[in-house]
């Protein structure tokens, strides 16, 4: 069940702390006399991020635009009790209480790299499970080819839905190969505690190799289709969001270039890193074999 | 109204306009120690950078509110107009500096890149641009030697750079926020209002 994809990022592997700070002084220094710019992949994004920074800098637009409005405005969300509907080609449809849909499966941690489009990056420790378990779980029909799904829109305590800042509810979807995909997970805690609400409690996806938009927060609905599901960023400004947008830094985005990002809890002198094809995690390279990634970015 | 204004003016007569400069000047070390010890946050570059930002526009509002204040209200306070603007110009180098130094890590190719190929750059670095022959004759002698109608044309420039700035202000954002729509709003006003004649000129009394 659990435990098939091995974790190359994990608390032992880290740099010690002196060393990696050492480290960042000098590459500050060398990019400061221009010597390496954009060529050096600094290992100190292997350390995870602190909870007061995962849960302190969020986009999370139902509850407001601006960073720290998640952790300022979604404290009064109920999250338990939770319904996941579960529909479209599925052999166990259903509105489940969320215990009743998850509570048999393995949680594990993995720490991932988090890539934001807006070229900012944290590293992660998840708890949570493959989503492959749960969609097992439910059974996938033959004909089924992607994975829709869906945020909660309560607008008695999500600001940023009664100003509808965006269109709610916020949408998402994967090709059924990427969901099957065992990097790819539903998360339900961060360093071993309860997901935070603003950082997308009680559950939600995490696509390490994709820009973070895709990794939709506080899940509600998960539909099986057999068609490309709608993803809000992409029906917004389809030319900055495409569909799948995986981490790749050859492919420019109208806004930001993602040739490189700034990690959170660097401080006000850290340096840019570069950042890697997949964020990272290569072995997804052959979902997307005879694709050109930069038409279907 | 004179009775608001006219104790104003008198106290504005009074004030020296290096108090402003120091009352501007001071809070960039400040923001750069909160920035620095984390009193902005877990994203301090950012932060520091909108901050600056913000501030430059906001001294390009105040200073173009000097005439209008002037001329609809009788509010006095053209001595300051030259140290508001010397100012903004400072915040916005600031700005720009912390885009070059904090925010990109002096990547001068991907820099470059982006001040063609995203609008909103492009339009920023055109602003700052614009500024600098503002800035750089902002002082008597360039008057004198310009001529003053010829100053004040080009000093005029600072109508569009502060829309532009406005401009920037709201492509940077993802989705359309209030705040920057209301600095091109109030931007486009105090423009605005330099082609509306003045009260007295059209009769209307103002009432004490």
């Amino acid at each position: 069940m659990a435990y098939r994809w091995k974790n190359t990022l994990t608390q032992a592997d880290v740099t010690p702390k002196h060393l990696w700070m050492n480290r960042r002084a000098v590459l500050a220094g060398l990019a400061g006399a221009g010597a390496l710019g954009g060529t050096v992949h600094a290992q100190e994004t292997l350390e995870p991020n602190t909870l007061e920074e995962i849960r302190s800098y969020n986009n999370f637009y139902e509850f407001g635009t601006g960073k720290s409005d998640p952790a300022a405005n979604a404290g009064d969300m109920v999250t338990d009790p939770w319904e996941v509907t579960v529909d479209g080609l599925v052999d166990n449809p259903g509105t489940y209480a969320l215990q009743d849909l998850i509570g048999d499966l393995t949680v594990e941690e993995r720490i991932y790299r988090f890539r934001c489009v807006e070229a900012w990056a944290m590293v992660i420790p998840w708890n949570g499970f493959e989503l492959a378990d749960l969609l097992n779980k439910v059974g996938v029909k033959e004909g089924a080819t992607h994975v829709a799904f869906e945020t909660a829109v309560i607008p008695e305590v999500m600001p940023g839905v009664r100003r509808r800042v965006i269109d709610f509810p916020y949408v998402e979807g994967l090709r059924l190969d990427e969901a099957m995909h065992p990097l790819t997970m539903m998360a339900t805690g961060i360093y071993g505690e309860p997901m935070a609400n603003q950082n997308g409690a009680p559950m939600r996806l995490v696509v390490p190799w994709k820009y973070g938009f895709k990794s939709i927060k506080s899940i509600v609905r998960i539909t099986l289709t057999d068609e490309q599901p709608p993803a809000t960023w992409n029906i917004i400004n389809p030319r900055e969001y495409g569909f799948y947008s995986n981490v790749n830094p050859q492919v420019d985005h109208p806004r930001w270039s993602q040739a490189s990002h700034r990690v959170i809890g660097g401080g006000l002198f850290s340096a840019r890193e570069d950042t890697l094809m997949f964020n990272g995690y290569p072995e997804v390279a052959s979902l997307y074999d005879g694709m050109d990634l930069t038409v279907d970015y | 109204m004179t009775a608001i204004v006219d104790p104003i003016n008198r106290f504005a007569r009074k004030v020296p306009t290096w108090v402003v400069y120091i009352g501007y000047l001071l809070p960039i070390p400040f923001f750069f120690y909160l920035a620095a010890t984390g009193g902005m946050g877990v994203e301090p570059i950012n932060a520091l950078e909108r901050e600056m930002g913000e501030i430059a526009l906001q001294l390009l509002i105040i200073g173009l509110a000097i005439t209008p204040l002037r001329k609809h209200a009788g509010l006095n306070l053209l001595k300051f107009r030259r140290a508001i603007g010397v100012l903004a110009f400072v915040y916005v180098g600031v700005h720009l500096g912390i885009w070059v130094v904090l925010d990109m890590s002096l990547r001068w190719e991907q820099m470059w890149g982006d001040i063609w190929k995203r609008p909103y750059i492009t339009i920023g670095m055109i602003a700052f641009l614009a500024m600098i022959p503002l800035a750089a004759t902002s002082n008597n002698y360039s008057v004198r030697k310009m001529g003053a109608t010829a100053w004040r044309k080009m000093h005029k420039l600072v109508y569009p750079i502060a829309a532009l700035g406005a401009v920037h202000f709201i492509m940077v954002q993802k989705v359309w926020e209030a705040e920057p729509l209301i600095y091109l709003a109030v931007i486009l006003g105090l423009v605005g209002l330099r082609y509306i004649p003045s009260q007295k000129a059209t009769g209307v009394a103002s009432k004490g």
